[in-house]
Order: structure tokens, then sequence, then C-alpha cells
């Protein structure tokens, strides 16, 4: 049994419905993202997991047990809010306190459990700070001390390094996939991010439209996109028309206009259907010539433009009849690396393991 | 259910003593206005008993004692004058003051602001009673301006209970009302904009009336309306400052109240203040709308 | 609009605000039955107004009065400034705001038919009651603009850390509002003690307040008395509004 179930869930305000049957299985242990851009209906999500809203339909099993005639307070679940929300009237200590004097722990117990998870956090000399005079890295640790001070079932995180600068967060990331494992506690993510998703996840649920668009682990994600948003939202992905002429059992060749055919692996389509090719640029190989190797696609195009973004250089190729296809080159080289200008004569090739072909 | 009976305690005393102590007696007021004025004042039965039972006591009476002299409309009329010389007063007054502070270094701004509104906290009736004092025939002020007008051979002017005194006065109380909404909207306006339109050419004064002044019309809407609604029900100004020839619509509502005692024509009058504001107000703001979405 | 030209008017501004307030200070301490000319310095008047008991029983009256109406409108418009956050309501937002967009006039005059009306003698009752009606709006909107100032997540966290919803506004909530709450009661407390419309309507012949005595004086005989009582009242307002304001700044100055 999962340690949450959630059974299409429901929710809508007036026309607009902000989940849309969502069902979905968290593991006792896991750290599990919800993924997805603003007004995807996560956050109106993980409020209904911690009691603050509720579902018109569907329901929500925490051990097996149902939760919609659990009040908030009373739920084993606690909440890293977007905005931390720090009593601002408290010290950090009275903060993490708050939950233990809810349950009426006696004075002793308290100041102990307190002074340990200041020590977890360690901000063993800010206990009798103000938040207002914490910085946000600050805030952040006491926010997640105060939520986990009680040793909850479930730990929901909203957003929680979103007011962060890049560096801090890079640094928050790798604290937070170390406190989860120390703590062992279930956390529920939510995100925007998926660069976040993708480095902290053990599964991902991207979700659009108030339904769960995929449910994998990150590299499934990100590798095997199962349909156009997802393949959109995830990374850079080139996204080009296309249609299957012949089906194989393993392979088939999928004709693409002002391109010709394209040797593509075949997740089980018929001759025929119309889609997508989903194409990482990383995945295309680019270079003044290449030599070709055995099931590849290969073509020869101009650059069209490029990016030089530091470590890694992209260029846009035009293949065939004007089809653009991007390419990503690592400027790993020794020395300064060649930089292909524009209107070049470069060649492009890919395995044909190395795109997704997506129905519809 | 429990979220309704929390709801229903919290908003429950608050409605009830509103509804009690301010729909109640301005529903009454309405009521009052049909009704005829009782033998020595007040208001007379609602219900008449006679031989053939119960029947109401209402009348028209006081609307059409209203429209049958003109004198009324010619009170309302003046009220009206005064209301708007006022308004637009404050706003030639108003509006340099609330441009300086919204110029001004941040740290200096909080504090003009508040030399604003510090004299409008003081009490009414002071502020009222300041310019008896100013204007008053041996103060100082009054001897200046005469002097000064006596140059030109002008005779000696009374300025204490005209309607001079009544405008100037209600300039005095109002002008707060017009200063905030009007700073609270020039201080957002983003100063690139007028570093953009210098930048495309704009002297001082095309970027004045080119990019500040239309921007600010919100602002200008907000206060007149503050300014001007309030002017029209004022009745302590013109009774202290105005003497015979500067009473507005208030003073007569005021006399009919506690002088004439005909209480049927003074609700009668204050539901035609009201209306007459809402009607002013209404325009106004459909005008300011339409205007405004002509713009875009 | 060249700088000097807008400094010059705003100055001249300033000086229009301030200059009659100034003369009636001056004058309180003018050593003259005449609000004429300076003829030297005394405190003459201060104690006419200490030895005027008609003067000091109103002033008595105006405290009561202030006291009762701004500690009741507290308690009510904290209810209503809650509400008014907290639930969508359609009619409470018109409820509150109406008596403090109509002029004053209407107020006075339907709250006296009505006082007739219930055979209600008019007094001090009847003049608490109607300066609680118009303050309960004034501290509602101070307190729901200190609450919409709240992070909203506030009282939610509370809840998620194990808190009752009553547990979670007294330890938070109402901590973090109570400057809210004690500017809207300073707030009502000075409105009250300044009003002269409402009060003037609603007072009868039996109870007299600071501001009806001022105008009653000022339509008789002005003296200089006036100008004291006048200063004294000034002081006591503006000593109000400062602590109000820097209990919560927002709520006095962007009204």
């Amino acid at each position: 049994m999962a340690l949450l179930e959630i059974r299409n869930i429901v929710r809508r305000f007036g026309d607009f419905t902000a989940v849309d049957g969502v069902s979905m299985d968290i593991e006792a242990g896991e750290f599990f993202t919800l993924l997805g851009p603003s007004g995807c209906g996560k956050t109106t999500l993980l409020r209904m997991i911690a009691g603050f809203d509720s579902p018109q339909s569907g329901e929500m099993l925490l051990d097996g047990k149902d939760l919609a005639s659990i009040a908030p307070e009373k739920r084993p679940i606690h909440t890293v809010f977007q905005s931390y929300a720090l009593f601002p009237h408290m010290t950090v200590a009275e903060n993490i306190a708050f939950p233990l004097r809810m349950r009426k722990l006696g004075k002793g117990e308290i100041g102990e459990r307190v002074r340990q998870s200041l020590e977890d956090v360690r901000l063993t000399d800010r206990g009798g700070r103000y938040p207002g005079e914490l910085s946000g890295g600050q805030r952040q640790r006491v926010a997640l001390a105060r939520a986990l001070v009680n040793r909850p079932r479930l730990l929901l995180l909203d957003e929680p390094l979103a007011a962060l600068d890049m560096k801090l967060r890079e640094q928050m990331q790798l604290e937070l996939i170390n406190l989860q494992k120390e703590v062992g506690i279930t956390f529920i993510y939510v995100t925007h991010d998926q660069t976040e998703a993708l480095a902290l996840s053990h599964r991902i649920a991207v979700m659009n439209g108030g339904k769960v668009e995929q449910l994998d682990e990150p590299s499934k994600i990100y590798d095997s996109p199962k349909n156009r948003f997802v393949a959109d939202f995830i990374g850079t992905c080139n996204l080009i028309d296309a249609e299957v002429s012949v089906a194989g059992e393993e392979k088939m060749v999928l004709q693409i206009r002002g391109l010709g055919e394209v040797a593509a692996r075949n997740p089980g389509a018929t001759g025929g259907a119309k889609g997508i090719l989903a194409l990482r640029p990383e995945k295309v190989r680019i270079a003044a010539q290449l030599a070709p190797e055995d099931d590849e696609n290969h073509f020869k195009g101009r650059v069209h433009d490029f990016l030089y973004m530091g470590d890694v250089t992209v260029y846009i190729v035009e293949v065939g009849d004007g089809v653009h296809v991007e390419a990503l080159l690592p400027n790993s080289a020794a020395g300064r690396p060649r930089i292909l200008a524009v209107g070049d004569p470069v060649e492009i090739a890919w395995r044909y393991d190395a795109g997704t072909f997506l129905d519809g | 259910m429990a979220k309704h009976l929390g709801k229903w305690l919290i908003s429950g005393p608050p409605v009830l003593y509103l509804i009690v102590f301010f729909v109640i007696p301005t529903c009454i007021m309405v009521l009052a206005s049909f009704r005829y004025a009782g033998e020595y004042g007040g208001l007379a039965p609602v219900l008449l008993h006679d031989a053939s039972g119960a029947h109401l006591n209402l009348t028209l009476e006081s609307y059409q004692e209203f429209f049958s002299d003109f004198i009324y409309s010619w009170l309302f009329i003046k009220t009206l004058v005064y209301a708007l010389v006022t308004t637009f007063c404050c706003l030639l007054m108003a509006y340099p003051l609330a441009l300086l502070i919204a110029r001004s270094a941040s740290k200096y701004r909080d504090l003009l602001v508040l030399l604003v509104i510090l004299p409008f906290w003081s009490n009414f009736l002071i502020r009222i009673y300041a310019w008896m004092i100013l204007l008053g025939p041996q103060s100082a002020f009054s001897a200046a301006l005469n002097g000064f007008l006596g140059i030109f051979g002008v005779g000696p002017v009374r300025l204490l209970f005209t309607p001079f005194a009544v405008v100037l006065c209600l300039i005095y109380v109002q002008l707060p009302f017009m200063v905030l909404p009007l700073y609270a909207n020039l201080e957002k306006h983003d100063p690139a904009l007028l570093d953009a339109a210098q930048d495309l050419g704009a002297n001082a004064w095309q970027r004045f009336w080119r990019v500040t002044f239309p921007l600010s019309l919100p602002g200008i809407y907000a206060g007149v309306a503050l300014v001007f609604v309030p002017v029209l029900g004022i009745f302590a100004v013109p009774d202290i400052l105005g003497g015979t020839r500067g009473i507005m619509i208030g003073n007569l509502i005021k006399q009919e109240f506690l002088e004439a005692r005909d209480w049927p024509f003074g609700s009668a009058l204050s539901i035609m203040l009201t209306i007459g504001a809402m009607i002013i107000v209404g325009g106004a703001a459909l005008f300011a709308g339409r205007r405004r979405s002509g713009d875009v | 609009m060249s700088k000097k030209l807008l400094a010059a008017s705003g100055i001249a501004v300033y000086a229009f605000l301030y200059l009659p307030l100034v003369v009636v200070v001056a004058y309180s301490f003018n050593n003259s039955k005449l609000n004429a000319e300076w003829v030297g310095f005394t405190w003459h008047w201060y104690q006419v107004l200490l030895s005027d008991d008609t003067m000091l029983k109103a002033a008595g009256n105006s405290l009561l009065i202030a006291l009762t109406a701004s500690l009741a409108s507290t308690v009510l418009g904290t209810m209503a400034g809650y509400a008014l956050y907290r639930y969508k309501l359609k009619l409470l937002p018109v409820l509150v705001m109406a008596p403090l967009a109509i002029p004053e006039i209407l107020v006075g005059v339907s709250l006296l038919i009505f006082f007739v009306a219930i055979n209600l003698t008019l007094g001090l009752l009847s003049i608490m009651l109607s300066h609680i009606a118009f303050c309960v709006g004034f501290v509602a909107i101070v307190v729901r603009s200190r609450l919409s100032g709240m992070d909203e997540s506030l009282p939610e966290a509370a809840r998620d850390l194990g808190a009752t919803p009553f547990q979670a506004f007294r330890l938070v909530t109402l901590p973090l509002i109570a400057p809210g709450i004690i500017a809207g009661a300073l707030l009502a407390f000075t409105l009250s003690i300044d009003d002269f419309v409402i009060t003037f309507f609603t007072a009868g012949v039996g109870a007299s307040t600071l501001p009806l005595q001022i105008y009653s004086m000022i339509k008789i005989a002005v003296t200089p008395e006036v100008n004291a009582i006048s200063t004294l009242l000034m002081l006591l307002t503006l000593f109000l509004i400062v602590v109000a304001s820097r209990l919560s700044p927002d709520s006095i100055r962007g009204r």
C-alpha cells in the first residue's frame, strides 16, 4: 500500500477546473515532485493534501485512511510555504517550538527538541533572533526545521527555493536531497523549474491544465517524453512534424516534409500515423564533415544561426528544404574551439533511436 | 457548518448594528419625506384612524413644495456652483503641491504628505473659526488686503459673511482630499517616462501636458469626487462664515429640522441632495470610464 | 513645469494650510479680548477656560462619548474588518462604506428622525450610538488594511503545524493585527471627539460636547477662550494621530 493514494481528485473554481481527475500513488520515503507551468493545478493539489482546500470529488488516503474528514491541524502532514510563513512576531526558537506547543509537549522536551532542531539546520546561535533578521537561506532552513520538528509522515514543499538567488538555490538543492535521505520523510515538492525537478526527485508528475501528463523517473521523463507537452516543457527539444511511412517491428521510417525519409525507433505506431519527432539537440552530432555511421540519419545543411552559451554552442542548422534542426556542440575541445559561422556548410547526424516519435 | 457559524458570529454583530443605526434610519428618512409634518414639529402619524378604519397618511406635498418655488432649485444650483468652484480651485492648488511632493527625494515624501494631512486632523470647527479670525474686519489679513485695494482706489471690502468667505474656507477644508489621491497617482509614475519623453525631444511643458497630465487623470477624477460630494452637504461653513448671502442647501436642511421643524420637507431636501449627488457622481464616473476606454 | 515655480507654489499652499491654525494658536496667548493686534503674552485665556464649568462639562461629555464610542466601534469594527478580509460577503462592504461615503448631514438627520421615532431621549446615549455607527467603518478599513498586509499563509501555517482555527487566530493573526486594531481605536477616538455635524443633530438639548460648545461660542460671542480650547484640542488630536500613524502608517496615510 502506498503512503498517499490520490484517487480521481477534481477541484473546480467556478468555470475553471484547476485539478481535473488526478490520480497518483506516493510511496513512503519518496522524493516526489509535481512539476508544471503556473496554473497547472499543482499548488491546488498540494493545498488539498494539506487540507486548506477540499476536492469536489475523489479521495485521498494517507496510510489507507481517508483524509477528507480530518482538519488540517490534525493531519500528520506539514508544509514549507513558498513565502516560508515564519511568524514574524516570534523568535526562530518560538517558531520551531510552535508545532510542539500545539501538541502540548512539556517545556523540557520542547526545549530539547528545539535545540536539537536548531543544531540540525546549523542555526544554534540564531534561536533568539526574529525571522526579519535572517537571510533568505536561513529563513528557508528555519521553515524546514519548523515543519520537520514534529516528524510528519509527509512534508509538502511549495516552491521553497523560488525566492533564493541561483547560487544559493543550487546549494539548497543539495541540502534538501541530503536532508530527505537523513530524515527519511516523504517529500512532495512543487515547482515550475524543470532543472530543479530533474535534480531532486525520485519521481516526477508533469502536470498541465489540471491533468497529469506523465508520471515517471526523471531520466524517463527527459529521454522518453510521452507527448508534445512534456517534450516541449522539459528541456529544449526539436519538434518536427512527421508521418509514418513504413512501420517495422523495432524500427520505422518517417516521412518529413522538406527533408525526406528518417529512420526512427518504433514505439508501436502503425503506417500512416501522423505525429512529431522529438529530438534532443545534444543527441544531434554536428561537424563540418561527419563520417557516416551505421543506424544513423545523416544530412548536409548550412548554419542558419547560432547561440554561444559559454559551455556549449547551440546551432540552428537548415537542412533539406527549410527544415530547422537544433544541434548542441560542447566547447570542451582544447584551445578555442572553432565556431562555425552563419552560412557555413555543415553535416548533422543522429542515431535512429535518439529521437522519439509521438503520436498525434 | 462550523465554517458558516464562525462567519455569522463574526460578521453578525457589526452587520446588525449598521442595519439598526444606518439602514433603518435611512429608510425612515425616505418614508418621512412622504409624511405630513406634525402639529408641533416632527411628523404626523403614518396611519390615520377614522370612521372608515385606518388608512395611510402619506403625501407628495414636500416634493411638490420643492418644485413649486424656484428658490429651492436656485439654492441647489448655487450649492452646485460653490462646489464646482471649490473643486476647481482645489485642483489648481493641489496639483503643483502633489507634483512637488511626488518629485522630491523619497525620504522627505512621507513628511511632506504628513504636513498636508495634519491640519485636516484638527477640528473641523476650529478650521472654520480660524478663517473667521483671518477674514474679520480687524484682522491683519483684511487690513493688508484693503490697503492693497486702496492703492487702486477700491473702497474697503467686507470679507466675512460673504460667499467669498464660504468658498475660501471650503477650499481650505477640502484641499487635502484633492492632494492625497493626486499624490498617490503621481508618485507611481515611472520617472523613466519623462526621461524617455525628453530623449524623444519633448520640452518641459510638452513632457507635462503629453505625459504627466494624461497619466494623472485617474488621480484627478478621484480627487474631484472626494472634494465635490462632501461640499454639497456641508452646512457648518456657510452657517459660520456665510451670513445670509452665503447659505447653501445644507443650511436649509438644518433649518427645516432644527428651526422650522418641517421634517418631511427636510427629508425630501436630503433625498433630493442624495439623488443629485448620485447623478453627478455616476455621470462623472461614466464619463471618466468612457474617457479611459477611449484612450486605449 | 519649472522646478522653482513648482517649489514656490508648493510652499504657498503649505502656508495657506498652516497660516489659519498658527493664527488661532498665537491669539490664544494674546493679552487682548480682540483677535486683532498682538498686545502681549498671557496664559489668561487658559485660566478662563479651566474655570469655565460649561466648557469643562462639555469636555467631560466629549471624553466619555469618545471612550465609549471608540471602545464599542473597535470591537465591532475589528469584527467587520476581519469579515471583510476573510469572507466574500456582498452586503458587508456596502454597509461598512456607505456611512462614510454619503454627506454627513444625511447621517445626522436620519439618526435624528430615527431616535425620535423610537422615543429615545436625545442626549449622551443617542450621541454615543451615532458615533459608533460612523466609527465602525473607519476601524474596519484600518483593520482590513492591516490584515491584507499580512502574509495569508501565516494563519494557514499555524493550522498546518497543529493549531485549531481559534488558536491560529489568537496566537498568530491577533498579535499581528494588534497595531492595526489600536490604530483603529485611536482613529475612532479622534473622529468621535472631533465630530460636529452628526453630534449637532443627535445631541438634543440635554448634552453638549466640546465641538458643540465651540460652535455656540463662535455663533454668539467670539472670545480668545475659543482659541485656547482650540489649541488644546489640536494638541490632543496631534498626539493621537502621531501615535496611531506610528502603529499603522499605511492605514492612516494611505486612506
